[in-house]
């Protein structure tokens, strides 16, 4: 009992933290989205109506919606095989490379706003690198205004989330590939594993299932919260809202100039279902495989 | 002698099932993407070093012709002409990224122990929610958080950008799982010897977990260091670091060289930590995985 008392003490600092700060917005955000507010007035319960003027009279969700789903499930997918694929090469250097190659990888996702320096890389102008090369080698013959052309927007910023994707969950494949038993990749040889193809799927992949589960997480939520890129490499508004996502949508409405809470609110709620169902439905999948 | 022996057996053992044709796609592809990876961050050392001239030129080269440290006396000056001294800004930043960090690790290997090593009711359920908190961004909450900080009457000062760092999900997380592999024993005999749950913690399992730790201090230090407390800040006096230097970069064409320096800053500060600590934190990592 004496030791149940001092443990609940131990929690309670931080448990009392998590509550203020992500349990009780999280609610707040479910309840609100079900109300008009302004922050001045008292909000007034409206029902469902802030969930149907979003889906069916705002064209400008429906536009970041889909950009969204295409940014997730093309960076989504994507960065985690490439997490999971440089993991296992560096995993076959040794020392110093191998720490090298690590940080070359992993650099791009903790340096901040890094990904600024694409602004210099994709700028409009002929002093762009892009466009500097493509003119020099005749490719093309006048700049292209790279983040002022609807089509290129997406594109660029898949590029770019692709560059500083490679975070917490590629550690984790790092570290989880030196923890498989090098036991097991002999007693594979002798039954008859004849490549490292093979090695992979049936001895790599079975020993870090729990890691490839953490990973998937990392790499889903933050493919859906792709934001700040958007922001300051195609503005907002972005031409024709082509760099709009959901995230974005969800700025103009709570901090932006509109202070239309409730609505924000329903954006938000509809963004949480959308990256925790996701994030759910790929456990119930990795658990299943293998 | 012994050890001429061993050495073409290690050999031949890491060479098992690897192929010549397999090792040189996959080095050429790790080269290609290699490359890919790491030319933007040159760009960012090169630009540093470019006298104006070299910033805009056509063709654009990626390497400096003239390096020169103008672009750093250039953010000399302007940073002795800013309103609010300098010194403040990075006062600001130490005491924001450095009471980030440390309360959250203290309070998170503080709560990480009882729900690693303790059997107690509500246990699964309170992990449980931790985990669900990282399966959404911080974007999700962010106006009710606004909502809730105003409340608090906590808007406007270091507490409303650090406090809610204290309860990050991740640090939490990766704490419990290392420190499941703390044998029972130690903290049993430790117990038998009469020591106090808190004694223990900070005698036993800390530092026993110090890798743990010290990988969480630097995954907060690089959220924190990214963090402009925009929204939350808006007296000059307690804005960080960052906020000071993008103002700069701000300022159009003829700031381009010191905004390439402010660039370099930026970036160069958490890849250096990274570099002194990646042991520490390969080693945390190995632990976690999801156990079912």
């Amino acid at each position: 009992m004496y030791r149940c008392r001092s443990c609940y003490a131990m929690l309670a600092p931080y448990f009392i933290l998590f509550f203020i700060f992500t349990v009780l917005p999280v609610l707040t955000s479910v309840v609100l989205s079900f109300t008009n507010f302004n922050m001045l007035e008292k909000p007034d319960f409206v029902g469902w109506k802030n969930y149907i003027q979003l889906i069916l009279d705002d064209d400008i969700f429906k536009k970041a919606f889909k950009n969204t789903i295409i940014l997730a499930v093309i960076t989504g997918p994507l960065s985690y095989m490439m997490c999971f694929l440089f993991a296992w090469i560096i995993n076959e250097f040794h020392g110093k490379l191998r720490a090298f190659l690590t940080l070359i990888f992993y650099a791009p996702s903790i340096t901040g706003n890094a990904f600024m320096v694409w602004s210099i890389i994709i700028s409009g102008d002929r002093y762009g690198y892009l466009n500097g090369w493509l003119m020099k080698w005749a490719i093309t013959y006048a700049p292209i205004q790279w983040m002022q052309t609807e089509r290129y927007v997406l594109p660029i910023l898949i590029v770019v989330q692709l560059w500083l994707s490679l975070g917490t969950g590629f550690l984790t494949f790092i570290a989880g590939l030196q923890t498989v038993d090098r036991t097991l990749y002999e007693a594979g040889a002798m039954d008859g594993i004849k490549n490292r193809w093979q090695e992979l799927w049936y001895i790599t992949l079975p020993s870090m299932k729990p890691q490839l589960m953490f990973g998937a997480v990392m790499q889903i939520t933050q493919s859906f919260a792709v934001a700040d890129i958007s922001l300051n490499l195609a503005g907002n508004p972005s031409v024709n809202y082509a760099g709009a996502t959901i995230v974005t949508h969800l700025m103009d409405y709570g901090s932006g100039t509109r202070y239309q809470m409730g609505y924000a609110c329903a954006i938000a709620t509809v963004l949480f279902a959308l990256m925790v169902g996701t994030n759910q439905i790929v456990q119930k999948i990795l658990r299943r495989v293998g | 002698m012994s050890s001429m022996i061993k050495l073409p057996r290690v050999r031949r053992r890491r060479q098992l099932n690897r192929s010549m044709a397999g090792n040189t796609v996959l080095f050429v592809i790790m080269g290609i993407c290699g490359v890919f990876m790491a030319v933007p961050l040159v760009m960012i050392v090169n630009n540093a070093l470019k006298p104006l001239d070299e910033l805009f030129r056509y063709p654009p080269h990626i390497f400096v012709r003239n390096p020169s440290l103008d672009n750093f006396s250039d953010l000399y000056v302007l940073m002795s002409g800013s309103w609010v001294p300098f010194s403040r800004y990075i006062l600001n930043t130490l005491i924001i990224t450095g009471g980030g960090t440390i309360g959250h690790v203290l309070v998170a290997s503080m709560a990480a122990y009882p729900l690693a090593k303790w059997e107690f009711p509500g246990k699964k359920l309170l992990f449980q929610t931790v985990v669900l908190s990282l399966m959404f961004s911080y974007t999700v909450t962010s106006i009710p958080n606004y909502m809730i900080i105003s409340w608090l009457g906590i808007n406007n000062t270091y507490l409303a950008v650090v406090l809610p760092a204290f309860a990050y999900g991740l640090g939490l997380y990766l704490m419990k799982q290392f420190m499941e592999q703390i044998p029972d024993q130690l903290i049993e005999s430790a117990r038998l010897d009469g020591a106090g749950e808190l004694r223990i913690f900070f005698r036993i399992v800390m530092p026993n977990v110090k890798p743990a730790w010290l990988t969480l201090a630097i995954f907060q230090f690089q959220s924190m260091w990214g963090n402009t407390g925009s929204g939350f800040l808006r007296s000059e006096q307690l804005k960080p670091l960052q906020y000071a230097l993008y103002q700069i970069v701000g300022g159009g064409v003829a700031r381009q060289g010191a905004g390439a320096v402010v660039q370099l800053i930026i970036a160069a500060i958490p890849i250096t930590i990274f570099i002194i600590c990646q042991s520490n934190i390969i080693e945390t990592m190995t632990t976690s995985g999801m156990k079912e």
